[in-house]
């Protein structure tokens, strides 16, 4: 924390000559071992180390694959299949890589849902939040870039559709789509500059996270209580405490991700991409990665025009919009209270919303023909909606819960009342309070 | 998270309860807005299940015209590869072997195979160089700057049958065989909800081989009165992408030689060939499931290790 006092002394001649010239070891032991945090943080919040994680993870696979992978249009599938068979562990290294994208897609979303559900977002987190934003968009670009590179079906033609999308943008539209594809069509520029660009994009994302992180630490952590921390006791030291609690989160993670990589390991994905890309043979149904979607699912609901925008404009820009709502959240919630946990109807509303988000995400992988296109245009309205109309007026028209008094009361409440009580408890009996 | 911005907080809060109870006749009227957008969501839910049913019942009442492939979907068959422990049955690999390269191969590529990797089938490094020598690989160019034939060694991959995709196509009434080197991984019919749930637990992942399976032992079925056959194809209700495609039937009973007793039918001969297309798609599979194994094992061992030590550091501390 950026007002506490280190209580770093360096116990070694060396430790001491480090000090005094960069303190980077006491950057180190402020940050991740005296560093204080809530003490009543849930698994939930174990899913920021977990996404460094992968992060690295990621790095780390995508380096060696780059080794052995060729960035031209008639070389890259064969020689993700050369991957595949020939080189020592390849399978492994690009099921590892494949699917860890689509964890690390997995453990954001947990992120960003427990970031709304306990209001992490409000003041003074804005900025923090903001950051993450900046991070899931570049997530975005480096997932959607990746999953071109092996040059299959999917890759070709999800890339054709989504650059496509561009070329909707009034004026400079055609121009941003042609620069996006190095041509007229996706071809081999495309995929040298996507391959260029998914290797440049996991250092900015790591950039982004020193900031998300140095923010992080400047304001500190949020908890479930929504409450800040007031005195000593409503926290413990990062290590051994969070540590820990982060390395078994870690692991469980591990465990599911090591079931795909091993037992699943093209489940996520989609067999078309197992056939070489060809421009000429567009597939059935094209469909983008799972995680995203709920957003194409957004996409494809605007099927009428409004006023000067066609439908197709209109698409785009719900789509874009949809993601924007994210960097506007912590000026739409209006609420005074930050946590779902004493907010009794934005908990409904919150876990409608997750709902939606599923049903989006359904939508998005059948055909936008008949009845999918109502539900997909209803289950639009409400996913603006919870944004636009819910956030801002249940903030202003709500009555919390009692909150408690601090951390530390509603920790030892919530234990009086048998461990794994809610936190309800505590306002349902406010003169018991310890 | 200082002291200060805490107090201020629930300041605020509190000059707010007194602001809210005065808003409370205004906010009616969005209480309202937010019932019905609740019960919009409800609703949506409910009709998605329900239209999922009526698109369902929409199909088949259009039997002689289907607008969703396959008609049929592919039949689950026993396969040794499936589950957490599944291994290769060799001596199917070598039947699907004999098989690809007595039927299929005079189609259908597998240009990503290499004759070093038919080890893994059970055969001797002699074996290998055998059946390699069988083809004849064109070559060069040489000292002297011509082509060459000569024929195949083990690092050589199987040749295909036509010099490139528009002589197959030429050939094959338009549309080129597809290689078969991926091809257990690259067909697969969806499965939908709420069977691909399920399908992460029963680690189904056989989706290719059952599709070409049942592909294969389908052309005997004769389609509904009323249904119109493009000339030129032939009708199999498995196939993905239509009523017909054109490849004919291409097996028949007692058509491939079997040496090691197995019976002689269409139905073995699909299974065996696609046992080995799901082996030519994916070599390392019995290496993965076993890896992958041993890594659960030691995650399990490992977390509980780390559970053990996060209940006893925690142990003192309310959370």
């Amino acid at each position: 924390m950026s007002e506490g006092h280190s209580t770093y002394t360096p116990k070694t001649g060396i430790g001491r000559w480090f000090d005094a010239r960069m303190p980077l070891p006491r950057l180190v032991y402020d940050s991740f071992v005296a560093y204080p945090v809530p003490r009543n943080l849930n698994y939930a919040y174990t899913f920021g180390g977990i996404l460094a994680l992968m992060l690295a993870a990621q790095m780390l696979t995508g380096i060696v694959l780059a080794m052995h992978y060729a960035a031209d249009s008639t070389l890259a599938f064969d020689s993700v299949e050369k991957i595949m068979r020939d080189v020592n562990s390849g399978w492994l290294l690009r099921y590892m890589h494949s699917n860890g994208a689509s964890f690390f897609f997995v453990a954001v979303y947990i992120h960003i849902f427990r970031g709304l559900y306990y209001g992490s977002y409000k003041a003074p987190r804005e900025l923090l939040w903001i950051l993450g934003c900046i991070i899931y968009l570049l997530m975005m670009a480096t997932g959607f870039m990746g999953y071109v590179l092996p040059w299959g079906q999917m890759s070709f033609w999800g890339a054709t559709v989504i650059t496509g999308f561009f070329s909707a943008i009034p004026l400079v539209g055609d121009w941003i789509q042609q620069l996006l594809l190095g041509g007229y069509a996706v071809d081999n520029p495309t995929l040298n500059r996507f391959f260029s660009l998914h290797y440049l994009l996991p250092f900015m994302i790591a950039g982004v996270v020193v900031l998300h992180i140095w923010a992080l630490h400047v304001v500190g952590q949020s908890n479930p209580t929504g409450i800040e921390v007031k005195s000593k006791t409503d926290t413990v030291a990062f290590t051994p405490y969070a540590t820990i609690k982060d390395a078994f989160g870690m692991l469980v993670f591990l465990f599911i991700f090591a079931y795909f990589v091993f037992y699943l390991p093209n489940f996520l994905g989609h067999p078309d991409n197992y056939v070489v890309a060809d421009p000429l043979k567009t597939p059935a149904h094209i469909v983008p990665e799972w995680y995203f979607l709920p957003f194409y699912a957004i996409l494809r609901a605007i099927t009428f025009n409004i006023g000067p925008i066609n439908s197709k404009l209109g698409g785009v820009l719900a789509m874009f919009g949809s993601i924007a709502m994210l960097f506007l959240v912590p000026w739409l919630d209006t609420s005074k209270v930050r946590s779902a946990v004493y907010r009794p109807w934005y908990k409904l509303f919150f876990w409608l919303f997750v709902i939606d988000a599923v049903l989006l995400g359904w939508l998005g992988s059948q055909p936008a023909e008949g009845s999918y296109v109502f539900m997909a245009q209803m289950a639009t309205l409400f996913y603006f909606a919870f944004f636009l109309v819910a956030l801002p007026v249940l903030g202003l028209i709500e009555t919390p819960r009692r909150l408690p008094n601090s951390i530390t009361e509603a920790v030892l409440e919530k234990n009086k009342h048998g461990g794994g009580g809610h936190p309800a408890h505590a306002a349902a009996a406010p003169e018991t309070k310890g | 998270m200082t002291p200060k911005s805490g107090d201020r907080f629930s300041d605020k809060m509190m000059v707010e309860t007194t602001t809210a109870r005065q808003r409370i006749s205004r906010g009616f009227d969005m209480k309202k807005i937010l019932t019905s957008l609740a019960l919009l969501a409800l609703v949506l839910a409910g009709t998605a299940a329900a239209t999922t049913g009526a698109i369902a019942q929409e199909e088949a009442h259009n039997e002689a015209a289907p607008t969703h492939f396959p008609i049929h979907e592919p039949k689950e068959m026993d396969w040794s590869f499936a589950g957490p422990f599944g291994t290769y049955d060799k001596a199917q690999l070598q039947r699907g072997l004999k098989v690809y390269k007595e039927v299929c191969a005079a189609c259908h590529s597998m240009k990503l195979v290499a004759f070093r990797t038919l080890e893994d089938l059970g055969y001797s490094e002699a074996q290998v160089k055998a059946l390699a020598a069988e083809y004849t690989i064109n070559d060069g160019p040489n000292d002297a700057g011509d082509m060459f034939d000569r024929p195949g060694i083990p690092s050589d991959y199987f040749p295909a049958p036509f010099p490139n995709d528009q002589a197959a196509a030429a050939a094959n009434g338009g549309a080129a065989p597809p290689d078969m080197s991926l091809l257990a991984k690259a067909r697969g019919v969806e499965r939908g909800f709420p069977r691909f749930v399920f399908d992460i637990f029963t680690q189904y992942a056989q989706g290719g081989p059952d599709y070409i399976h049942s592909l294969l032992t389908g052309y005997d079925e004769q389609p509904p009165a009323g249904m119109e056959i493009p000339e030129g194809t032939h009708y199999n209700p498995y196939f993905i992408a239509g009523v017909s495609l054109k490849m004919p039937n291409p097996l028949s009973d007692d058509q491939v030689t079997y040496d090691d007793g197995a019976p002689q039918t269409v139905d073995q001969y699909s299974r065996d060939v696609s046992a080995f297309l799901m082996w030519a798609a994916e070599p390392h599979l019995e290496a993965r499931k076993k890896t992958g194994f041993r890594v659960l094992v030691f995650l399990l061992l490992f977390g509980a290790l780390v559970y053990l030590t996060k209940r006893k550091v925690w142990a003192g501390v309310a959370h």
